[in-house]
């Protein structure tokens, strides 16, 4: 569709487990993802769908081929060079929160920003607040994760990987903790960032209900891209 | 959120695993109290000694021998021949310092030192049936009182009355209580030169220094040269410093300059110094030992906490904190439990040596020597401290690099 220029390229990704017996998690991934695109990575279990997230959010580091963040080529980047980006230009959700237990949800959305430590800490909190007012968890910031639904969890996760404005924010199976409301509201969250924000949203899903609703998916099969439709966007 | 990120976290991992932290910070305390009590008691000690010596005996003293026995005539002649002498005699007696005069003057012109010429000799002192041997040391009393405390020392009689009296002799406390003479009595001396004098107890001294006061016994020089058959000699000039730790320097110029054996008090009490030495080796490597078991409860700690948290490990790192970040975390942990169980540590030490300083014995009717004698140095503080935190900081380093090695893509693939 030519969402604008592409923030998220792979170029001839392959990554192979060594090992006695080596074991090949994706192989010669092509792939751009442009500004502002809702993506889906969709494929059977097995296929290397997380593998390749993980890829792609620099977590993870290809044997060949090379990931590029806005045009720039990871390749070359050190561990410390890597983190840099995530935390600039990369948010994370899983499928399992990853809240830290003793942080309050407003305190859990600090933390990537404080680490940025581009804001004073007032304008910290007054966005932090801001981001969680967004996903309806208003009332919740002062809440620990224990004292939180699955869903708003899942949301306080979501704010959390929004807390720096990332360029593409990169979500593995986000809703497969949640009933299909929660789940619904999510992938609301994710169009509705991805087209008034022009954030890249890439997520990973095996609901094809949801994987509907994006842009574009990407299916993979034992590791290998078979086929890259583009969605009807709705303009 | 005044504390920085990694601060904060690790405050919550400590808070989280209260009941063990709490046990690894009495560790600490425990090991740096301990340390503050046991180098109070030692310092204090080595210092009471040190200063007792400096205080008591002279800085330095010159006598009439050498280190080097004197080379022989036919060796100068033939210097770097293989020269050997057989059959030397060793001289008959000791001559005394030669020209002792002109050398208790020029030691006097050095600035900082005062100057006593002595005769030291062995004596026999009899009293009512009971004979002990002492050293007999001849002494001015003016200028001794310079170069020792002795004058001060007085616990009967005085030193001046060596003046007054025809043969006065001075008595060291326990050597007068082994002859049972008191003040005033009349004793019989003997020396090996053969001559006998009566001499009556002018005066009784304690030192605290047990070689002083149960061995020597002080007489004016001249009385003492006489009942030595050594006319106007002197074996034995005492310095005292303004400085005494320059003892060594001027001694070895002393020595450079006169040939003659010169001793600083340091050389003196060499062995009593090695003992302390020893003393401290010991002291330090208990507390280390203590220490170490302290930094296996830190150790412990954080690994326990790692091992729970590795998950927040995991999203931390894939937010972009670095390995040094993560690090970090859990040095800081170390360093904050170190920290509080050295501040703590500072405080049971400084307890323990009240303790101390409290206790009184029994040992002798001196107030002085009925108590310990405590050093209360910053220093201590500063070394258990420091102690403390470089255990806590190792013991948290080992499982903070594993930490920050933490592979975050295994964690994640793992945490459905
Ligand atoms: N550490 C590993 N060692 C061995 N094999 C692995 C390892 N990690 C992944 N694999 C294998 O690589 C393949 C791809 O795994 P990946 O997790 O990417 O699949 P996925 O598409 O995300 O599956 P799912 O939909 O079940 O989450 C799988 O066959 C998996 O068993
Ligand atoms: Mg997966």
């Amino acid at each position: 569709m030519g969402a604008g220029e592409p923030v998220l390229e792979a170029r001839g990704v392959t990554r192979v487990l060594s090992g006695a017996i080596p074991v090949t998690l994706v192989e010669g991934i092509d792939l751009s993802i442009g500004r502002g695109e809702f993506a889906a990575i969709t494929g059977p279990s097995g296929s290397g769908k997380s593998s390749l997230l993980y890829l792609l959010g620099l977590l993870d580091t290809p044997t060949s081929g090379s990931v590029l963040v806005e045009g720039e080529d990871t390749s070359r980047l050190t561990p410390a060079d890597l983190a840099r980006v995530r935390l600039e230009k990369l948010g994370f959700v899983f499928q399992f929160h990853f809240l830290l237990p003793e942080f309050t949800a407003l305190d859990n959305v600090l933390i990537p920003m404080r680490k940025l430590a581009r804001l004073s800490d007032r304008e910290m909190r007054t966005r932090a607040q801001s981001l969680l007012v967004q996903l309806d968890l208003g009332d919740h910031a002062r809440k620990r994760p224990d004292q939180l639904s699955g869903g708003q969890r899942q949301r306080v996760a979501i704010a959390r990987a929004l807390a720096n404005e990332p360029r593409v924010v990169l979500a593995d199976e986000p809703t497969g903790n949640l009933d299909s409301r929660n789940a619904q509201l999510v992938f609301d969250t994710f169009r509705d960032l991805a087209h008034r924000t022009g954030t890249t949203v890439v997520t990973v899903t095996h609901d094809e209900h949801l994987a509907a609703q994006t842009d574009r998916r990407v299916l993979l099969v034992d590791g290998k891209l078979v086929g890259s439709t583009e969605a009807a966007h709705p303009a | 959120m005044a504390l920085p990120l990694s601060v904060d976290i690790a405050v919550t991992h400590l808070m989280g695993r209260r009941r063990q932290t709490i046990v690894s910070v009495l560790g600490v305390a425990l090991g740096v109290g301990f340390f503050i009590a046991v180098a109070a008691l030692m310092q204090g000690f080595q210092t009471y000694f040190r200063e007792t010596i400096i205080d008591v005996s002279p800085h330095v003293v010159v006598e009439d021998e050498f280190r080097n026995p004197p080379r022989q005539p036919v060796q100068a002649l033939y210097a770097g021949g293989a020269v050997e002498l057989r059959g030397l005699k060793p001289e008959e007696e000791r001559r005394g310092i030669r020209n002792a005069r002109a050398m208790v003057e020029a030691l006097r012109r050095m600035p900082g030192v005062t100057v006593a010429p002595t005769l030291s000799g062995q004596v026999v002192l009899r009293y009512g049936g009971v004979d002990e041997a002492a050293s007999l040391v001849g002494i001015e009393p003016e200028q001794e009182q310079r170069v020792t405390t002795l004058a001060k020392d007085m616990e009967a009689g005085s030193l001046d009355r060596l003046n007054t009296t025809a043969n006065g002799i001075v008595l060291g406390r326990e050597l007068a209580k082994k002859l049972g003479a008191k003040l005033g009595d009349s004793l019989l001396a003997v020396t090996a030169a053969g001559v006998t004098r009566r001499v009556t107890v002018e005066g009784i001294f304690h030192t605290g220094i047990q070689n002083l006061d149960e061995g020597v016994a002080y007489m004016l020089l001249k009385r003492a040269q006489v009942l030595q058959d050594r006319i106007n000699v002197v074996n034995q000039v005492r310095l005292r410093l303004a400085d005494p730790d320059q003892a060594p320097a001027v001694a070895q110029r002393v020595e450079a300059r006169f040939r003659y054996k010169a001793e600083s008090w340091q050389e003196t009490n060499q062995n009593i110094f090695q003992i302390f030495t020893v003393q401290n080796a010991i002291m330090y490597s208990i507390v280390g030992a203590i220490l170490i078991v302290a930094a296996f409860g830190i150790f412990n700690v954080i690994s326990t906490v790692i091992y729970e948290k590795t998950r927040d490990i995991a999203i931390l790192k894939s937010m972009g904190l670095t390995e040094g970040d993560i690090r970090r975390i859990f040095l800081v942990e170390g360093i904050i439990a170190g920290a509080i169980g050295a501040v703590m540590g500072w405080a049971v030490g400084y307890g323990l040596t009240e303790v101390l300083a409290s206790i009184r014995f029994d040992f002798s009717d001196d107030p002085s020597e009925n108590r310990f004698h405590l050093s209360y140095s910053l220093l201590h503080y500063m070394l258990g401290g420091g102690f403390a935190l470089v255990a806590a900081g190792l013991a948290a380093y080992l499982p903070a690099r594993r930490a920050a090695r933490l592979n975050p893509v295994e964690i994640v693939r793992g945490a459905a």
